[in-house]
């Protein structure tokens, strides 16, 4: 999912300007005495600290990439410009890549820290884009939901539909991709959100039409900062996001939203035509020992499948916190996105530009 | 230059052929074929469909109202400049060019957080009991981040044209009993056709393509075509819509050029 702010600008031209001087000087030398590993994670979804500290007891050099979306990121490793060895996509990113066959097996022998610290339960619920789970080792998951000011609103806010109130016109910050903005008018709809069905997804931009002069803004990762900041009274975020915003702006608050909403997980993935496996599957497990996960978790705040891990916080109200760690049985409507296909795809993305242009 | 030093000139051309001929080969091949590599026309007659039409119709309108503020408030800057000594003008040219220090990406930035409700501005006129602006996310912030962004490239030129006016081209109009005005309309404008027209170009261009400020000052909300081209590339992946779209955009700057080169003949509009 969506992280911290970095600006999709000119990448294509950085990635040829990349491409060319790897080309030109050859790739670099400097590996680690037990050789490296090529890491694709999101921007700002690692603790750093552990990074150095895996390379110290392993001996092998990380080579750490980043990138935006999801969907920057396939085309990439597709291309195989750049032979990644783990990169760490979403759920229905990760159902595609094990259609098209660009990931490889995980052996869970050589990753002993995978099977012992990572719930049972999300394990359980990766089966929806990895029937076996064969290819995806949880990472982070969360929930799309509400944050609002407490200050700003009237009544509290529990349901997308308020969302579509008039009195918060020139209040609300949707999320600016194609998959969460439609998420919401589809729960609102009591669709799901992965259907492929004309007259819902028409529905659901009608809804979305409906509500754009009532929107401030159509924003990523901003949506944090203006929250902090109180330029709107309700936005659409990120759990992971919630309890950092929370710190610096008490007022504000966290509600999954009634009518349902999506539930994600971001796995690690060992690549097909990775050219260190070995490595791979060291850093994995390094990653998922409960206490490089428990500091990965303090650094970046999104919800950890490391059950290890959880124990270890010392702070009760955030262990035991509902947004870090909702009881997702209470809710009977949530939903993790699936893989649309590219006809899919495509179909959503028309429809969301005609509601942007609209 | 003789030909013994021709040579000198091969890292130019290597660098254009790389960075310029073989990336517009790209945007070629890519517009002109379908996912499958089959030839199409498809990712060009896109341009029609509503979503795009109505992304380049209000690209097309914002870049002109912003190159139409950007020539009202340069001109009487750069004529104001062109007459100043030589010392004084270097200075405020400085200041002219000493934002373009830092990057595009954090001026823009910084009117976001000027413009906000609870921004910089607002703060300052609640504090006077001043009623409080209202244009950040609407059109009017877009046109204000592209004015501010491209003004630079409005003044240069025309300075560089009114400065190169011989000064006794305009006493003898004097002396022939043209006053100001009639000066300034049959002497001074004509005679900077050439700064107009290239500054008109160096702003024009890039407002028509820009997708940042859409983007930052705009909330989103207004879909542009550069932003309908970028978001082919970065999310959508649909490389070939966003070369055919690219090469839509790409008639409207060689018309532009063409303008340029009818009007410029010399070259004097350039930039320093």
């Amino acid at each position: 999912m969506k992280k911290h702010p970095i600006y999709p600008i000119r990448k294509p031209i950085a990635a040829m300007i990349f491409l060319l001087s790897a080309a030109l000087c050859g790739c670099s030398s400097d590996n680690g005495v037990n050789g490296q590993v090529i890491v694709y994670n999101w921007g700002e979804y690692i603790d750093p600290e552990t990074i150095r500290m895996f390379e110290e007891e392993s001996g092998i050099k990380v080579i750490y990439d980043e990138f935006e979306t999801n969907e920057s990121m396939y085309p990439k490793v597709e291309s195989g410009a750049v032979a990644y060895d783990i990169a760490c996509p979403s759920d229905y990113m990760i159902s595609r890549m094990i259609q098209n066959g660009m990931l490889s097996e995980i052996n869970y022998d050589h990753i002993p820290n995978a099977k012992k610290n990572i719930g049972a339960q999300y394990y359980e619920q990766s089966r929806g884009f990895d029937p076996d789970n064969k290819y995806a080792i949880p990472y982070c998951w969360g929930t799309v939901g509400i944050l609002y000011n407490q200050t700003m609103v009237e009544e509290p806010i529990t349901r997308w539909e308020q969302l579509w109130d008039k009195k918060y016109a020139d209040n609300i910050l949707m999320q600016d991709s194609v998959r969460d903005a439609f998420m919401v008018a589809q729960k609102l709809n009591g669709d799901s959100m992965n259907t492929l069905d004309p007259e819902e997804l028409t529905a659901a931009k009608n809804l979305l039409i409906e509500q754009k002069p009532l929107v401030q803004a159509y924003v990523v990762d901003q949506v944090r900062d203006k929250m902090i900041g109180g330029e709107a009274a309700i936005g659409v975020i990120y759990s992971g996001e919630a309890i950092y915003t929370q710190k610096e702006n008490p007022d504000l608050v966290y509600v999954i939203p009634e009518e349902g909403t999506n539930v994600w997980i971001d796995s690690w993935v060992i690549l097909k035509n990775a050219p260190n496996k070995k490595n791979a599957e060291k850093f994995i497990d390094f990653m998922c020992r409960e206490d490089i996960a428990l500091m990965n978790f303090e650094y970046i705040t999104y919800s950890t499948p490391n059950v290890a891990a959880r124990e270890l916080i010392e702070e009760e109200d955030i262990k035991n916190s509902e947004i870090a760690f909702p009881d997702l049985s209470q809710y009977d409507n949530l939903e993790t996105y699936v893989y649309l296909g590219e006809d899919g795809d495509y179909l959503y993305n028309e429809l969301w530009k005609e509601v942007k242009a609209y | 230059m003789t030909s013994k030093n021709k040579w000198l000139s091969t890292p130019y051309i290597v660098w254009s052929v790389v960075f310029i001929i073989v990336p517009l080969g790209m945007i070629l091949y890519y517009g002109l074929t379908d996912a499958t590599g089959a030839f199409t026309l498809d990712n060009i007659t896109a341009i029609a469909s509503a979503g795009h039409a109505k992304a380049l119709r209000v690209s097309l309108f914002l870049s002109l109202v912003s190159t139409l503020v950007c020539f009202l408030l340069a001109y009487p800057l750069a004529m104001i400049l062109a007459r100043m000594q030589t010392k004084r003008h270097n200075f405020i040219i400085l200041i002219f060019i000493l934002p373009m220090w830092m990057n595009f990406l954090l001026r823009t930035l910084a009117w976001q957080t000027l413009l906000e409700k609870n921004g910089v501005i607002n703060h300052v006129l609640t504090f006077l009991h001043l009623p409080t602006l209202k244009i950040i996310n609407t059109p009017a912030a877009i046109v204000l981040g592209m004015v501010y962004n491209f003004l630079p490239f409005m003044v240069l030129p025309l300075y560089n044209s009114l400065a190169k006016i011989d000064v006794n081209v305009i006493n003898a109009a004097r002396d022939l009993g043209a006053n100001h005005f009639y000066t300034f309309i049959r002497i001074i404008l004509p005679l900077s056709v050439p700064g107009i027209i290239s500054g008109i170009t160096m702003v024009f261009i890039p407002a028509l393509t820009t997708f940042v400020i859409s983007a930052l000052l705009g909330g989103g909300k207004l879909l542009l075509i550069g932003d309908v081209i970028e978001q082919e590339f970065t999310r959508t992946s649909n490389w070939h819509l966003g070369s055919g779209l690219s090469m839509v955009l790409m008639i409207f700057i060689v018309i532009n050029m063409i303008l340029s080169a009818i009007f410029d003949k010399d070259g004097e509009g350039s930039m320093l």
